[in-house]
């Protein structure tokens, strides 16, 4: 069965859409997690040390973090490898473009897969700015993310990448989300401008709470 | 009314094609694009020259043997069949692209003409169904609830044009083979092969190197049948149920 699902198109796009939605769930965790950062200093704090310390003591330290991490790494490749053999699919079932041209599908459509290399090459720099700290840009402290947040909107840089990344994230969910659920048979003609709309709110959610951060550094509010 | 046609010419599969341009004269509104086409090929046999090839048939908008990509829609501007499609859409000194439909799994075979057979063979793969033939069964044999009824016949109006493949960004024939599987599958009489139909026509499908889908939307727009996006939606919930039953065999 899996080999089924992995040699054909409708199958691959079956695994897309399921690590897309797995990926979307632990977005909206993690932007409602980040929005502790208006709390202050102390909560935001001990938020980030709770997330090493779930499930215990059934789990030991931070293995509850390991395991969502392996899941996300599983997620994003999966996500990524199908959309990669399956866009070398689509772009040689159409070698020759036609000649006379038109303005074609939603931009959010469109973007689908630039937006999504913009959003992998994202995610390695946001470990290695806020994970890890090899790229960050002040002294980085891990215990400490309340101050490591502040010393990444605090730079140009910081904020200009995770806008852009914030901003595809949002196109990329607002035609993923409803995307998925074609894919996975649950859209229908009665269903289609709820799930439009679903789309649409969780985009603009997203994105919207993510980016309450940089801007609450960048005004001061966060500091 | 007087046109400028840039259409697309090549002298057989393996030469290189080209846009070439042609005025055409005298055309009245009331002429199919067909039949505009066809005017255009008397002048060029007059002169001497390689009339335009292109498909057609009933000329009736039934058949699906017409194609063509006009001004880059597949059908051109009207949501109809290029036979049906007249000249009163255009303007009387306008320049209008003719190209074929442009997939990998639909070669070219001379000038706008382009090799089909591919949809063939996904329909060989599972788009009939196993019953003795002979006289018709009486109607009332095999209930069929209305809704249903009306869902077949809706997936049955695909005539197999292949504008879903000439129109998706991706050369995608998921249209045209979802609308195949679900006007059979939604019936008592397509039941027994619900399973095997839609798998191996997707395998078929994937084999002919079609693209895959990306959700664009464009097929359903260019669809003249109006098969909707929503067939493809079917076709993948047809796809995973098949595939979770042969798993559990």
């Amino acid at each position: 069965m899996a080999r089924t699902v992995w040699n054909s198109t409708v199958g691959k796009k079956t695994v897309m859409a399921v690590s897309g939605l797995v990926m979307l769930l632990y977005l909206v965790a993690h932007m409602l997690g980040n929005l502790k950062i208006f709390f202050g200093t102390d909560e935001f704090n001990h938020y980030a040390h709770w997330l090493r310390t779930v499930g215990e003591p059934l789990m030991h330290y931070e293995w509850t973090l390991w395991v969502i991490r392996v899941v996300l790494v599983v997620a994003v490749v999966a996500h990524a490898v199908s959309a990669y053999q399956l866009s070398r699919r689509d772009i040689k079932a159409r070698p020759s473009k036609y000649v006379h041209k038109k303005p074609r599908a939603g931009y959010a459509t469109r973007t689908m897969r630039w937006g999504g290399i913009i959003l992998g090459l994202f995610i390695v720099w946001h470990i290695l700015d806020l994970t890890t700290g090899t790229v960050h840009s002040g002294g980085f402290e891990s215990g400490k993310p309340y101050q490591n947040v502040v010393d990444t909107f605090s730079t140009w840089y910081g904020n200009a990448i995770y806008i852009v990344a914030m901003l595809a994230v949002g196109l990329h969910i607002r035609h993923g989300f409803w995307s998925a659920a074609q894919t996975l048979g649950v859209g229908s003609r009665t269903r289609d401008r709820a799930l439009k709309a679903v789309a649409d709110v969780l985009a603009l959610l997203l994105t919207a709470g993510f980016l309450a951060v940089p801007v609450g550094v960048m005004t001061g509010v966060v500091s | 009314m007087k046109l400028t046609l840039r259409v697309w010419r090549q002298k057989n599969a393996d030469a290189d094609g080209a846009m070439s341009t042609y005025e055409v004269d005298g055309i009245s509104p009331d002429m199919s694009f067909l039949e505009m086409l066809d005017t255009l090929n008397e002048e060029l046999i007059l002169r001497g020259e390689d009339p335009v090839a292109f498909d057609h048939d009933c000329r009736e908008g039934i058949c699906g043997a017409c194609s063509l990509v006009i001004n880059g829609d597949a059908h051109g501007p009207e949501r109809t069949t290029t036979c049906q499609l007249h000249m009163r859409s255009f303007k009387d000194g306008d320049t209008i692209d003719v190209e074929p439909w442009r997939a990998s799994a639909f070669p070219v075979v001379k000038d706008l003409v382009v090799d089909r057979s591919a949809f063939d063979r996904i329909i060989e793969a599972g788009g009939y169904i196993t019953a003795p033939t002979g006289s018709a069964p009486e109607a009332h044999a095999t209930p069929v609830p209305k809704p249903d009824a009306d869902f077949a016949f809706e997936h049955a109006e695909c005539i197999g044009c292949g504008a879903c493949v000439a129109a998706c960004p991706n050369g995608a024939a998921m249209l045209f083979t979802s609308a195949k599987i679900n006007h059979l599958n939604v019936l008592p009489q397509g039941a027994p092969e619900r399973e095997t139909r839609v798998l191996d026509m997707v395998a078929q499908m994937d084999d002919e190197g079609f693209g895959g889908c990306t959700l664009a939307g464009e097929c359903a727009t260019a669809c003249p049948k109006g098969i909707p996006l929503t067939s493809i939606t079917a076709m993948n919930r047809e796809w995973l149920r098949a595939t979770r039953k042969a798993g559990k065999r």
